[in-house]
C-alpha cells in the first residue's frame, strides 16, 4: 500500500525527476520551490504524462511503458491550491459533480461542516470554506488516495489547525493514502508518516 | 407602425430563414470553435480557420456560386440530396443554406473566444473527479462559454438577416419563397412608387439589426462579468 513513483519529466531546460516508494498514510512531499512538487502530483493525477517511469498507487499500476491509466479512471482525489471548485454550480452540486454511486453527501457534509454552505456559490466562500469543499468533493469522488497541493498555503492560522484536523481524521476514519506537499515544517510534523524530499531540478 | 399582411409575410420568412440557417450552422461553428480554441498551430487548424472565413471575405456573390455549384443539380451535394428527393434549389431552405453560411466567421469567432475563455483548470479539475472529455466539455466547458456561444448565434442571426448577395446568386429573389428582407427592399427600390415600402422595410431592418446587436452586446458583457469573476478568484494563485 501507499505510493510507489519513479518518474522523469523533461520541461525545456529542466528535468523533474522523482523516485520513491511508501507506505501507509500520510507522505509529506517536501522541497525548495521549483523543484516540480505540483508538477509530480499532476504526472501522478494523470494530467501531466512524464517522459518515463512508473506510478503505483496501492498495487495498482497507474502509468509504465504500457499503461497510462487517463485521469479520470484513477480515482484519485485531488485538492489543488487554487481550489478549483466550478464557478457556475452551487456548493452541492460541485460536491456531487464526480460523486460515486452511493456517495453519502449529508455525512460527507456533517464530516467537513459544510451543511451551512451547501445553497452557496464558490463565488461567496471565503478560501477556508472553498478548500473545504473542494477536500470534500474530491472525497466524495470515490477517491481511493488523496494527492493534497498545499491545501493550507492560502489560508490564515486558524484555519490551517481547522483542516489539518480533518485531515488527521481522514487518515484515521477512511485509512486514505495521503500525498501531501507543503512548505510548513510544523505541517509535515503534524500530519505526515513518511517524509519525501525533492531536490531541485537539475 | 402596423405591417401589411405582405410587409408581415417578408418578416416572417426572413426570420424563418435566419432562424433556421443560424441553428443548422451552429452546431458545425461549435464544433470548428472547438477545435479552433484548441488545436493551435497545426497546419490543418490553420487552414481549417482561413477557409471558416472565407465567407466573411469573399463577394457574397462568389459565396452564392459557390453554393450554387455544390446544391446544383449537378453539384456533389445536389445530387446526392436528389437521391433522397430533396431539393433546396430556389426554395426557403436553400436561402437558410445561404444565410447560415454567411454566419458562419461571425459565430465561429464569437464561439472560439468564449471556449479559449475558459479556465483549462477547471477542466483538468473535472477530470480527476471522475469525468471523461466528453463529459467535461458538456458539464464544464459548454455552459462557462454559454454566454458567448450565444451571442454568436445572435451575432450570427444579425448578419444573416442583412445576407443578400449569396441568397439572390444561389436560389433569386421569388416572393413568398426565397424573397427576405433585404431582397424585397431591393425589389421595392426598382418600383417607380416603392419608396413607401422601401421606407417601412428599411426601418423593420434597423430595429431587427439593432435588437440583435444589444442582445449580443448583453450577453458578451455577461461572459465579460464571468471571466472577470474567475481572475478575481483565482487572483496570484
Amino acid at each position: 500500500m501507499g505510493f510507489e513513483v519513479d518518474v522523469a519529466l523533461r520541461r525545456g531546460e529542466r528535468t523533474i525527476a522523482a523516485s520513491f516508494v511508501t507506505g501507509e498514510g500520510v507522505t509529506a512531499l517536501v522541497g525548495p520551490s521549483g523543484a516540480g512538487k505540483t508538477s509530480l502530483l499532476f504526472m501522478i493525477a494523470g494530467l501531466l504524462r512524464p517522459d518515463a517511469g512508473r506510478i503505483i498507487v496501492n498495487g495498482q499500476v497507474l502509468f509504465d511503458d504500457a499503461v497510462n491509466v487517463p485521469p479520470e479512471h484513477r480515482a484519485c482525489g485531488m485538492v489543488f491550491q487554487d481550489h478549483r471548485l466550478f464557478p457556475h454550480l452551487s456548493v452541492n452540486a460541485n460536491l456531487r459533480y464526480g460523486m460515486a454511486k452511493g456517495g453519502d453527501l449529508p455525512g460527507m457534509a456533517a464530516f467537513l461542516g459544510l451543511e451551512p454552505l451547501l445553497g452557496r456559490m464558490p463565488r461567496s466562500l471565503s478560501g477556508g470554506e472553498a478548500q473545504r469543499v473542494a477536500l470534500g468533493r474530491a472525497l466524495l469522488s470515490g477517491a481511493r488516495f488523496l494527492l493534497l497541493d498545499e491545501p493550507l498555503s492560502a489560508l490564515d492560522m486558524a484555519r490551517k489547525g481547522e483542516i489539518m484536523g480533518l485531515i488527521e481524521r481522514i487518515r484515521g476514519d477512511l485509512g486514505l493514502s495521503i500525498l501531501y506537499v507543503s512548505h510548513d515544517p510544523r505541517e509535515v510534523e503534524r500530519l505526515a508518516d513518511h517524509v519525501v524530499e525533492m531536490a531541485a531540478p537539475q | 407602425m402596423t405591417l401589411s399582411a405582405q410587409e408581415a409575410d417578408i418578416l416572417i420568412l426572413s426570420l424563418k430563414v435566419s432562424v433556421v440557417g443560424v441553428l443548422a450552422a451552429a452546431p458545425f461553428c461549435l464544433l470548428c470553435a472547438l477545435v479552433l480554441a484548441r488545436g493551435r498551430g497545426a497546419w490543418g487548424v490553420i487552414l481549417l480557420d482561413a477557409l471558416v472565413h472565407l465567407p466573411l471575405v469573399l463577394p457574397p456573390v462568389v459565396t452564392g456560386w459557390l453554393l450554387l455549384l455544390a446544391f446544383g443539380t449537378q453539384g456533389p451535394v445536389g445530387r446526392m440530396m436528389a437521391g433522397w428527393g430533396v431539393t433546396v434549389m430556389f426554395r426557403w431552405t436553400g436561402a437558410a443554406i445561404a444565410a447560415g453560411v454567411m454566419a458562419v466567421p461571425l459565430m465561429v469567432r464569437s464561439m472560439r473566444l468564449s471556449l479559449e475563455a475558459v479556465d483549462p483548470r477547471l477542466e483538468a479539475a473535472a477530470r480527476t473527479l471522475g469525468a471523461g472529455r466528453w463529459r467535461v466539455f458538456a458539464t464544464i466547458t459548454l455552459p462557462l462559454a454559454m454566454p458567448g456561444v450565444l451571442a454568436g448565434l445572435v451575432l450570427g442571426f444579425a448578419r444573416s438577416l442583412g445576407e443578400f448577395g449569396a441568397t439572390i446568386t444561389f436560389v433569386s429573389n421569388i416572393p413568398g419563397e426565397t424573397q427576405t428582407l433585404p431582397l424585397a427592399i431591393y425589389s421595392a427600390l426598382q418600383l417607380p412608387d416603392g419608396d413607401a415600402m422601401v421606407t417601412r422595410l428599411a426601418v423593420m431592418a434597423v430595429v431587427l439589426s439593432l435588437g440583435s446587436l444589444v442582445v449580443a452586446e448583453l450577453l458578451a458583457r455577461r461572459m465579460a462579468h464571468v471571466a472577470g469573476l474567475r481572475q478575481e478568484r483565482f487572483h496570484g494563485l
